[in-house]
């Protein structure tokens, strides 16, 4: 618990208030309007990428050709991913990184607050791109769509037409976005905490950015020389992934993956953060481990920068080689591991309840320790080879990032909507949504393991019968888990919009075991948040 | 009525397949009966860790319930504020992760075992059987006997609820033989897998990539390339035949004279009528053109160029034989000179100038190849 002192607001002469207009979001530097901003961008960004993953599931309901061609399909297998994961997820846990974390650790606004406007206005101007690169292959002449996936490997994105180069500079795009919004959030971090809150004080939601922004600023370079030599070899007569021309097709899947796997880590530790306040909150009693859990996460960020070839298995690597990323690999499941076990022994001798936020938090334990269990099998190479580019790895992917990641940010809207709108959401509801679309995601994903096993490789549009069955019982389940967001969008803008109005700390238990701030501010929180450094006893 | 009627027959369509369907009431929840050496320790490691994985989810399930049900406010429970304090919250972060590493060392232990056999070419193999993967079909060449057989998937009328994971010409192979595959891939990456025998390295471009194996009983096995490689991804089946050590040198012997008097068909100096090599051309048009140019000739739009009036197959005969023969750089359309003969060549390209009303009339005889190739 801390005690804080600091200015009341609203004094005589002191103007708060936003601008009116547009100009208040365009030239926006407020970190709260640039919050709210990246929310519902990647919310827009949520159903346009979850209406691709229904028309997909709708095409394989039954074998045979019957929605899309075999290009388009691919195409919407690459753009789901590429949306969901540049346009959904980053800019969600970014815009809750803006939103809370200078209020979080007492600073006044964000460090850089015009890069922060740069950094948000990029992502509008990349998903036009990425759109376009879908769109693309509806005008004659420009090619062959990008039905690569999202690995887009050479030399087949040597092959496509112009929807590549679309998607080549909307990476790069989102990449400039990424990395100005992780400098601006690592330098709030380092340089804006209010006296009194140490590195080893900070709300693990803050340790868990720290660590994704510094994984970002390393690794997005990385992909970005990656499509640069992509474009060169399309364009400018370069060979760096044509054999022929003395390159390396399976350069690029390195350069890929070295960005690539951590890039899953990136996704995943801000709701890891999400989980590190919010189950503590609901179960009323402090983290069970803090310094270990930020001490695994700090594990987690190393191991995840040395073991990207575990995605590339089958490429004919040594067998020295194959069985360091088999132990690296392997040994993941430690920090991990340790994370589940810490949050479960937080939970221990609580004295629990079972909000929304909980919900998600307890699911996400369950459901994120599955994924984890299926990495260590597809971490053993003689089995991987077997598992390799089957439905098994879109099961487990699919179990790693919508609960690690996806489920912890609806998590973390629940745990903070009362702050961020000053009303309370109809608690009914959220549990409706909670168990709607985790029964929906378990519909969709569970029965891919078996027909992964059974033989049906990804990215497939027609496939044998044999597999129908659980192809069929996969898109009914998909069918649920997405129309559940409706309910979503539905419960957000009614909160948004009025309802019971919320207590400064709407959450009893909130303020143990966490030294944020953002619990002493009144809810909704003033357009500036600390005009003078609180100070934390 | 008519209408409600119709929504009920359309309804039933959709739930058929949950209802009465023994055509496919098996469900396969498992890998396919493994029938080799190494796909079978595969398949014990497998189960191996799906065990560790089934008792570690049910271990911490257990516990997560035991906590939901226990430990509820709702219930008076109090919250112990001093539980990470205690000599469990201080020992548990060494335990824990020592039984932790103590299960990942036994899974990597067995799994580094059977990575080593994998990666174990010490013994000299009895057929090599070189993969090619390429824009969608395969190519296997026998090493050691100059086999070559062209494998493309079979249409849907032909290969029945076997759709996708059946092909024209299947892979014949000998049991009880080590069998070395090396792969390798002409234009994008695949991947050659069949799960039954032999399990996946990528097909690269340039790459030359080796799997082994010993099939211990006589069967059919079907799979699917494994890797996206484009358009045709989802239709570029596997099939192998695997037949006694006997019955395949039979198959070798036939194989063999059947290819020669092909060849020698191919070379002759004859000059083939116009309707001889329509019949033919369509037959390799239908092999190996059919992909992407389709049945019609119309090609995709925007995708893959139409043969059907366009210039090039009715009006620039020199340029029609130069696309065929070596292809065309930056885009899919491959080099077909040396994956056909003279015969084959002459009579598909004939057939591309006189089919879908490109009634040009023309004819190309395998000499004009022949001097095409000096």
């Amino acid at each position: 618990m801390s005690a804080v002192i600091h200015e009341a607001h609203g004094h005589d002469g002191h103007h708060d208030g936003p601008p009116k207009g547009f100009t208040r979001w365009l030239y926006s530097t407020n970190h709260k309007d640039i919050g709210t901003m990246y929310l519902v961008f990647a919310l827009v960004m949520l159903f346009i990428g979850g209406g691709m993953a229904m028309l997909i599931r709708a095409e394989l309901f039954y074998p045979g050709l019957q929605i899309v061609n075999p290009d388009l399909f691919n195409n919407l297998v690459t753009d789901h991913a590429m949306i969901m994961i540049f346009g959904a997820v980053m800019p969600a846990a970014a815009g809750m990184a803006n939103w809370m974390i200078p209020m979080m650790i007492g600073a006044p606004d964000m460090a850089l607050p015009r890069m922060n406007n740069m950094s948000f206005w990029l992502l509008p101007a990349a998903a036009i791109l990425l759109l376009s690169s879908l769109l693309v292959q509806f005008v004659p002449g420009t090619g062959t769509p990008v039905n690569t996936g999202w690995t887009i490997y050479p030399p087949l994105s040597v092959q496509t037409g112009l929807g590549m180069d679309l998607m080549i500079f909307a990476i790069h795009t989102l990449g400039i976005s990424s990395i100005m919004a992780s400098i601006n959030i690592v330098t709030t971090i380092l340089n804006m905490r209010a006296p009194g809150m140490p590195l080893m004080k900070m709300p693990l939601f803050v340790w868990a950015w720290l660590f994704t922004g510094l994984l970002l600023i390393i690794v997005m370079p990385v992909l970005a020389g990656g499509i640069t030599m992509l474009l060169f070899d399309r364009h400018f007569g370069t060979s760096f992934f044509d054999a022929a021309g003395g390159g390396d097709p399976v350069l690029f899947q390195h350069l890929f993956w070295v960005f690539g796997h951590p890039e899953v880590y990136v996704l995943l530790l801000p709701s890891i953060g999400v989980l590190g306040l919010v189950i503590p909150t609901f179960s009323r009693k402090p983290l069970f481990g803090y310094k270990p859990l930020v001490f695994f996460m700090g594990f987690l960020f190393a191991l995840g920068l040395v073991v990207w070839a575990h995605h590339q298995y089958t490429i004919g690597m040594s067998l020295g080689a194959t069985m360091y990323f088999m132990i690296g690999t392997i040994l993941i499941s430690i920090p991990v591991g340790l994370m589940i076990f810490n949050f479960i022994f937080t939970m221990w001798r609580g004295a629990m309840t079972f909000e929304t936020p909980m919900l998600f938090g307890i699911a996400i334990i369950l459901m994120f320790s599955f994924a984890g269990v299926t990495g260590v099998m597809l971490a053993v190479v003689p089995a991987d080879l077997q598992y390799h580019d089957t439905y098994f790895v879109v099961a487990h992917f699919h179990y790693a990032l919508i609960p690690g990641a996806v489920f912890g940010l609806y998590a973390g809207v629940f745990y903070w909507l009362p702050k961020w709108t000053g009303h309370m959401y109809n608690e009914t509801h959220g549990k409706i949504f909670f168990w709607w679309t985790t029964i929906g995601f378990n519909l969709t994903f569970f029965p891919q393991h078996f027909s992964g096993l059974a033989g049906m490789p990804r990215r497939i549009v027609d496939y044998n019968i044999q597999y129908i069955e659980f192809n069929q019982i996969s898109t009914i389940g998909a069918f649920i888990f997405g129309l559940s967001h409706l309910l979503f969008l539905y419960i957000i803008i009614k909160t948004v919009k009025g309802g019971e109005k919320a207590a400064d700390n709407p959450w009893e238990g909130s303020q143990i075991g966490t030294t944020g701030l953002e619990w002493t501010l009144p809810s909704p929180p003033p357009f500036h948040s600390f005009t003078t450094p609180p100070k934390i006893n | 009525m008519s209408k409600s009627k119709s929504l009920l027959a359309k309804v039933t369509a959709l739930l058929l397949p949950f209802l009465a369907s023994p055509a496919y009431a098996e469900y396969a929840l498992n890998f396919p009966e493994a029938v080799a050496p190494l796909t079978q320790q595969m398949y014990d490691l497998h189960m191996l860790t799906t065990k560790i994985a089934t008792i570690i989810m049910i271990i911490v399930i257990g516990i997560v319930t035991f906590a939901i049900l226990k430990f509820r406010k709702s219930k008076g429970y109090n919250a112990d504020q001093t539980f990470h304090k205690s000599a469990f919250g201080t020992w548990s972060w060494i335990l824990v992760p020592i039984i932790v590493l103590g299960i990942d060392l036994t899974i990597a232990g067995s799994a580094s075992d059977a990575l080593k056999q994998v990666e174990d070419y010490s013994q000299k193999a009895d057929v090599t059987i070189k993969v090619i993967g390429s824009q969608w079909k395969w190519t296997y060449e026998y090493m050691d006997d100059d086999i070559r057989i062209v494998s493309n998937m079979l249409p849907k009328e032909e290969a029945g609820d076997n759709y996708l994971r059946a092909v024209d010409n299947p892979l014949v192979l000998p049991t009880n033989k080590r069998v070395r595959f090396l792969h390798t891939a002409s234009d994008v990456l695949h991947a050659w897998w069949v799960p039954q025998i032999v399990y996946k390295k990528d097909s690269i471009p340039g790459y030359i990539n080796e799997t082994w194996t010993n099939i211990q009983k006589e069967g059919t096995y079907r799979g699917q390339c494994a890797e996206n490689c484009g358009t045709g991804h989802a239709f570029m089946p596997i099939v192998v035949e695997a037949i006694s050590p006997e019955k395949y040198d039979a198959w070798k012997a036939e194989k063999k004279a059947a290819m020669a008097a092909a060849a020698a068909e191919a070379s002759a100096d004859k000059t083939w009528t116009k309707d001889e090599l329509m019949a033919k051309g369509e037959k390799v048009y239908t092999t190996n053109c059919v992909a992407c140019h389709q049945a019609t000739g119309t090609g995709v739009p925007g995708v893959f160029p139409a043969l059907a009036g366009s210039k090039i197959a009715t009006e620039d005969k020199p340029g029609h034989i130069d696309v065929v023969m070596n292809g065309k750089s930056g885009t899919a359309m491959a080099a077909w000179a040396n994956q056909l003969n003279d015969l084959e060549l002459a009579a598909v390209i004939t057939y591309e100038r006189n089919a879908w009303g490109n009634n040009t009339g023309d004819v190309v005889q395998p000499a004009d190849i022949k001097s095409a190739r000096k």
